[in-house]
């Protein structure tokens, strides 16, 4: 059930005389069960490019495939496709509407045609994947804190089942607290329901922690498509880009230089602690 | 597809009726309309074509630009003309069934479809060329007059560039939440009158609860910023006639001297 973009361009406005290239021949494979990093500074074609895996942006160049079916061919449907790749726009509560949270959560799942009872077993099930009780059910999803929002918007994707979750900096306008707990959400929902998630976000800290590849975006292109721990290798090029490599990569990078025999590649802070005290014994 | 509407719309470029002040095209525009509507003479409509003419080719706007405007009004347009078409008094032309086409009939359409193409297409001519902000500066300054009878002159205009600045913002939230729901499996497209009325509720609840946050926003900025209204309050670029407006004025009192001219020696 793997996504493929094979040569994706995107130009916004073009026939007017401020077209923008958006996507620039992008080569990307999203296979099963993978949890991905999409990252790059704003304007660098994230948002974008999410938009172009459930078909909501037809490329101006280039072909996706689904399962090996190119989306864009007629008789392929476009609702199985959104109810097969999720996508969570950014600041995702601001589409709720119904009056309690159960219903805003059904909306997805009735309108891909399910029976009553199986609309009801998925959002009772979406809403305890993200972590939200039946105590919520009835109340008005207006009355819930921010980060309780963003979880019921995330859940009223999540009940349509998809195979492949895209995610748009779920963590925007969230405090530290509010972005330790989504994040982890996302992580214990990808261990238990085995779906690839696509996490676009503009902090390598952030996905630093959960992820297993990273797509780095740059003015369009992708600049990096590697395991974290390589990625984070070419902080200088990071950097100017207008990112950055997670703080533990920065303080191991500075104790080689100090002349400690320590990993430089460790991306996690467990990872470092351990890598430190490995160089602290044997040194 | 909200988007093609091009009436009331900017359009940036550099010219002689993009520099004039905003106060001196105002005032044309609206002496224009009220001339194509006093004047019935076929040379009147001539003589206000050329102006029309004369006022495009100085803005540099493209003509395909402001015709694209027109589509939207289409339908207005073909209502005035039918109605007048069958309802005016007069010697039947043509009768059959219960409805009659008269000379007079035939010659009110006809007007009406000129004035009413001239109207938009000047009045137009002005939105293209004064940006929003511009345009109620323009009438707040030409309506400070009646301030002196309590009408709230400032507070209106205020309210005016307001809500012209909203629907670029509105727009762009709705295509925001309509692209959020069609990930959710939502259809705006298909189904009778009834299922497109229903579909909408997912799209209308969160942008009117967006719109009411984005007031709310504005209008705490407005108060952090000390706004209490137009009293005292100056202009960073204070509206000032230069010789080319005036100028303007003069080109504007002759266009309409001549119309009157003309009408009174050439009538219909």
């Amino acid at each position: 059930m793997s996504l493929k973009l094979e040569h994706v361009n995107y130009i916004y406005g073009s026939d007017t005389k401020l077209a923008v290239h958006a996507l620039k021949d992008i080569c990307l494979e999203i296979p099963d069960g993978q949890f991905i990093g999409l990252i790059g500074h704003t304007g660098s074609g994230k948002s974008t490019l999410v938009q172009h895996l459930n078909g909501l942006l037809e490329p101006t160049e280039g072909k996706i495939f689904y399962d090996g079916r190119d989306i864009w061919e007629k008789s392929f449907s476009k609702k199985e496709l959104r109810s097969n790749v999720g996508l969570v726009f950014q600041y995702p509560e601001h589409q709720l509407f119904e009056v309690d949270v159960f219903s805003d959560v059904c909306y997805g799942p009735k309108n891909l045609g399910l029976p009553k009872e199986e609309v009801e077993a998925r959002a009772r099930q979406a809403l305890r994947l993200v972590g939200l009780s039946e105590e919520y059910d009835k109340q008005s999803p207006f009355e819930l804190s921010g980060g309780q929002k963003r979880r019921v918007a995330i859940a009223g994707v999540l009940a349509m089942r998809p195979k492949i979750l895209v995610l748009d900096e779920p963590t925007a306008g969230l405090d530290p607290k509010g972005r330790d707990e989504i994040l982890g959400q996302i992580a214990h929902l990808k261990r238990e329901t085995g779906i690839s998630v696509v996490l676009v976000s503009h902090s390598m800290e952030d996905v630093a922690n959960y992820v297993e590849r990273i797509v780095v975006m740059n003015r369009g292109s992708v600049l990096f498509d590697d395991v974290p721990r390589e990625v984070f290798g070419h902080v200088k090029e990071l950097e100017e880009v207008g990112l950055a490599a997670p703080q533990v990569t920065y303080i191991l990078h500075q104790l080689v230089e100090c002349g400690f025999a320590v990993d430089r590649q460790a991306t996690t802070i467990a990872e470092a602690r351990d890598t430190i005290l490995n160089a602290l014994k044997t040194g | 597809m909200i988007r093609d509407i091009t009436l009331g719309q900017y359009y940036q470029t550099e010219s002689v009726l993009h520099r004039m002040d905003c106060r001196v095209k105002l005032v044309a525009t609206l002496a224009f309309i009220i001339s194509l509507f006093i004047v019935d003479s076929w040379w009147g409509y001539v003589l206000a074509a050329l102006f029309l003419v004369l006022c495009i080719r100085l803005s540099k706007v493209p003509f395909k630009f402001m015709v694209k405007g027109m589509k939207s009004i289409v339908f207005l347009m073909l209502f005035a003309v039918v109605f007048n078409l069958f309802l005016t008094p007069g010697t039947p032309v043509v009768s059959f069934w219960k409805l009659r086409i008269t000379d007079a009939g035939i010659r009110m359409a006809l007007q009406m479809a000129i004035r009413l193409t001239m109207l938009i297409i000047g009045s137009s001519l002005m939105t293209l060329t004064t940006t929003p902000n511009h345009l109620t500066d323009g009438m707040e300054s030409l309506l400070n007059p009646l301030k002196k009878i309590k009408v709230p002159v400032h507070e209106v205009a205020m309210m005016m560039s307001i809500a012209l600045r909203f629907i670029p913002i509105l727009l762009e939230e709705t295509d925001k939440i309509m692209k959020a729901q069609i990930a959710r499996g939502a259809d705006f497209d298909s189904g009778n009158l009834l299922q497109k009325a229903k579909a909408m509720v997912p799209l209308l609840v969160p942008l009117f609860i967006a719109a009411f946050r984005r007031a709310n926003d504005l209008a705490m900025a407005m108060e952090a910023r000390c706004y209490r209204g137009g009293e005292g309050r100056t202009k960073m670029k204070p509206l000032i006639y230069r010789k080319s407006d005036y100028a303007a004025y003069g080109v504007l009192a002759l266009y309409l001297v001549l119309m009157i001219v003309v009408g009174r020696i050439l009538p219909i």
